[in-house]
């Protein structure tokens, strides 16, 4: 048996990983719109292993739903456009780690209850199973629960797909195990962790390809109205700077005695 | 009210994590329920304990565990919910979060009742925040509440009945072949290495026989729980040579775990991700590293020892073993 599925993967924009970042009022981060930008790491990797699912089951089609400002959304597609084959379905929004999920999820929701053609029965739901930016991991289980998807995963470093549709999935658990799960098939939601595929290299072929499609799908990009309910009344780095002691040119017995009286220090 | 909403371990109790959840829920004041979710549940002395129990919710699994928590929460109609920051709580919540209107914040470091204190930005900046949207559930990390202690005078538990529906079997877990492969949360000590232990040394050759060694050699001494940074681990990935019983279940920082040890020692790290991001709720922190000028060490780390880890580590593990 031979499944053809539509792999819908939601990811959002975060300021490349190497940045240092500042908070501004509002809340936002100073400077925003001039980080450097990446796609979030775990949605990337979601995004990876949607492709590679999708080259396996021939007939199988890779969408990627995200919400960012559109200039910001153009820049980090230039990159990610060529590393996988997918249709791009565009929101114009703000890719704030400040912004709530709910409103985030009705968006996202809405954008895929758009695309045209798309059948539960062959949907699987992709997504990183936490930001990088607000780090709650709260997101994919609303828009699922919008889609009506119940069988959801988190943590997701494994699936399998059966000769009879079935998905064997493994989730990270408590205590660094995975937990082993058989869902009877689609629609599912698998929310990635890091996967084991590592990042694809950049195919010119397939950004020309993608490039087609992305340039409209961002230009017809619909501005995203997001509610707002928390009311921030501060957000801070951290203040507490420690005072390290830098031992140098010291014997290496003495650090090792030091080291080792410290790690057997109640 | 206040629903503290928990899932039991298996015959009834609650986890360390879930009781602390249950003292912060307590110190709260004002009425408060308990709602339980498992293959069996204990009532909670002095609380009025609702539960929904059988075999199906014993098992960790989207499906019925939001399927319990939302007649839970519809049979107590609560303004606020608190339950512990667990694998089976971030997956269940926020969709029974959506299915009741409610507001939801997780990874919660300090709650009042009014106000929520979380990260941002992978431990960059803290937020506090207030809600006006009732119910909202608040999922609160370990240790910031001391652990609620139950009294022997248990009541009855009222039972919520929910008929199990699912599409999905839990048929059993996949543990790393050594307790020395991932990170344990219940270790005194996070031991995480950088990808300088693959680098040539002094003497112009890589000694991924001697790393590999001393680092396994560290574990067993210390019983201390293996992390590592980002960039040792991808370098597996692309098919590098880099020590075996490395995976991404070890890493700490941006797409890695944020481990909350006690100790913590680096050793041969460079960056910013395990010195701040992965860092940022360990509680004694050391590292060795050949620059002592590296930017994240310092104000990071209480100590650094500006030195070879191969050499450290060497006498380390003898003094250790003697």
């Amino acid at each position: 048996m031979s499944i053809a599925y539509q792999i819908v993967v939601c990811g959002g924009i975060v300021p490349d990983p190497l940045q240092t970042l500042e908070p501004v009022a509002g809340p936002a981060l100073k400077n925003e719109m001039l980080l450097p930008a990446v796609l979030d790491p775990w949605a990337a990797h979601s995004l990876y292993e949607a492709a590679n699912l999708a080259r396996k089951l021939p007939g199988s089609k890779v969408y990627l739903v995200t919400m960012a400002p559109k200039a910001k959304l153009q820049q980090v597609m230039m990159t990610v456009g060529q590393k996988v084959p997918l249709e791009l379905v565009a929101i114009d929004g703000p890719a704030s780690g400040f912004v709530e999920s709910a409103a985030v999820a009705e968006a996202l929701a809405t954008a895929i209850q758009s695309i045209a053609g798309l059948e539960p029965a062959r949907m699987l739901l992709f997504g990183g199973w936490e930001s990088a930016s607000r780090g709650a991991g709260t997101t994919m289980q609303m828009v699922a629960e919008r889609l009506g998807i119940t069988e959801q995963f988190q943590g997701v470093d494994e699936l399998l797909v059966g000769e009879d549709g079935s998905l064997r999935i493994l989730e990270r658990v408590e205590g660094g195990r995975h937990q082993i799960s058989v869902c009877d098939g689609a629609p599912a939601l698998l929310g990635w962790a890091t996967g084991n595929l590592g990042e694809p290299a950049n195919n010119p072929q397939t950004g020309m390809m993608n490039m087609r499609a992305m340039m409209p799908a961002l230009q017809k990009a619909k501005p995203a109205v997001l509610a707002a309910d928390a009311k921030f009344e501060s957000v801070e780095l951290p203040k507490q700077l420690r005072e390290t002691r830098i031992v140098k040119d010291a014997p290496v017995e003495q650090i090792a005695q030091e080291i080792v009286e410290w790690v057997r220090a109640e | 009210m206040i629903l503290f909403l928990s899932t039991t371990e298996p015959g009834g109790g609650l986890s360390k994590i879930a009781l602390e959840a249950l003292g912060l829920a307590k110190s709260l004041g004002g009425e408060l329920v308990a709602g339980l979710i498992g293959d069996a549940a204990i009532a909670i002395p002095g609380i009025r304990t609702l539960a929904v129990t059988g075999e199906a919710f014993g098992q960790s699994r989207y499906s019925t565990d939001a399927a319990a928590a939302e007649a839970l929460v519809k049979a107590v109609n609560p303004q606020i919910v608190i339950a512990p920051q667990t694998m089976r709580t971030a997956r269940a919540l926020p969709g029974v979060a959506q299915r009741v209107g409610a507001a939801i914040d997780t990874h919660v470091t300090t709650f009042d009742g009014q106000r929520a204190s979380r990260w941002y930005y992978k431990q960059r900046m803290e937020g506090t925040l207030t809600r006006d949207a009732r119910p909202w559930f608040v999922l609160v990390e370990s240790g910031i509440a001391p652990a609620f202690e139950p009294g022997a005078d248990a009541g009855a538990v009222e039972q919520v009945s929910v008929t199990p529906a699912t599409r999905t079997a839990v048929i059993g877990f996949q543990s790393p072949q050594s307790e020395q492969q991932t990170i344990r949360p219940d270790a005194k000590m996070l031991f995480v290495t950088g990808a300088g232990w693959t680098k040539k040394q002094k003497d112009g050759n890589t000694h991924m026989n001697d790393a590999a060694r001393l680092i396994l050699g560290f574990l067993e001494q210390s019983r201390a729980s293996l992390g590592s940074s980002k960039s040792l681990v991808d370098m597996g990935g692309e098919g590098q040579s880099v020590l075996p019983f490395l995976s991404h279940l070890n890493q700490v920082g941006q797409t890695g775990a944020t481990p909350r040890h006690p100790k913590g020692l680096a050793t041969c790290c460079h960056g910013e991700e395990p010195h701040v991001v992965g860092w940022r709720f360990i509680k004694e922190r050391r590292a060795i590293n050949l620059d002592a000028n590296c930017g994240w060490a310092r104000g990071k780390a209480d100590v650094v020892y500006v030195a070879d880890a191969f050499a450290v580590m060497e006498v380390v593990n003898k003094m250790l073993g003697g």
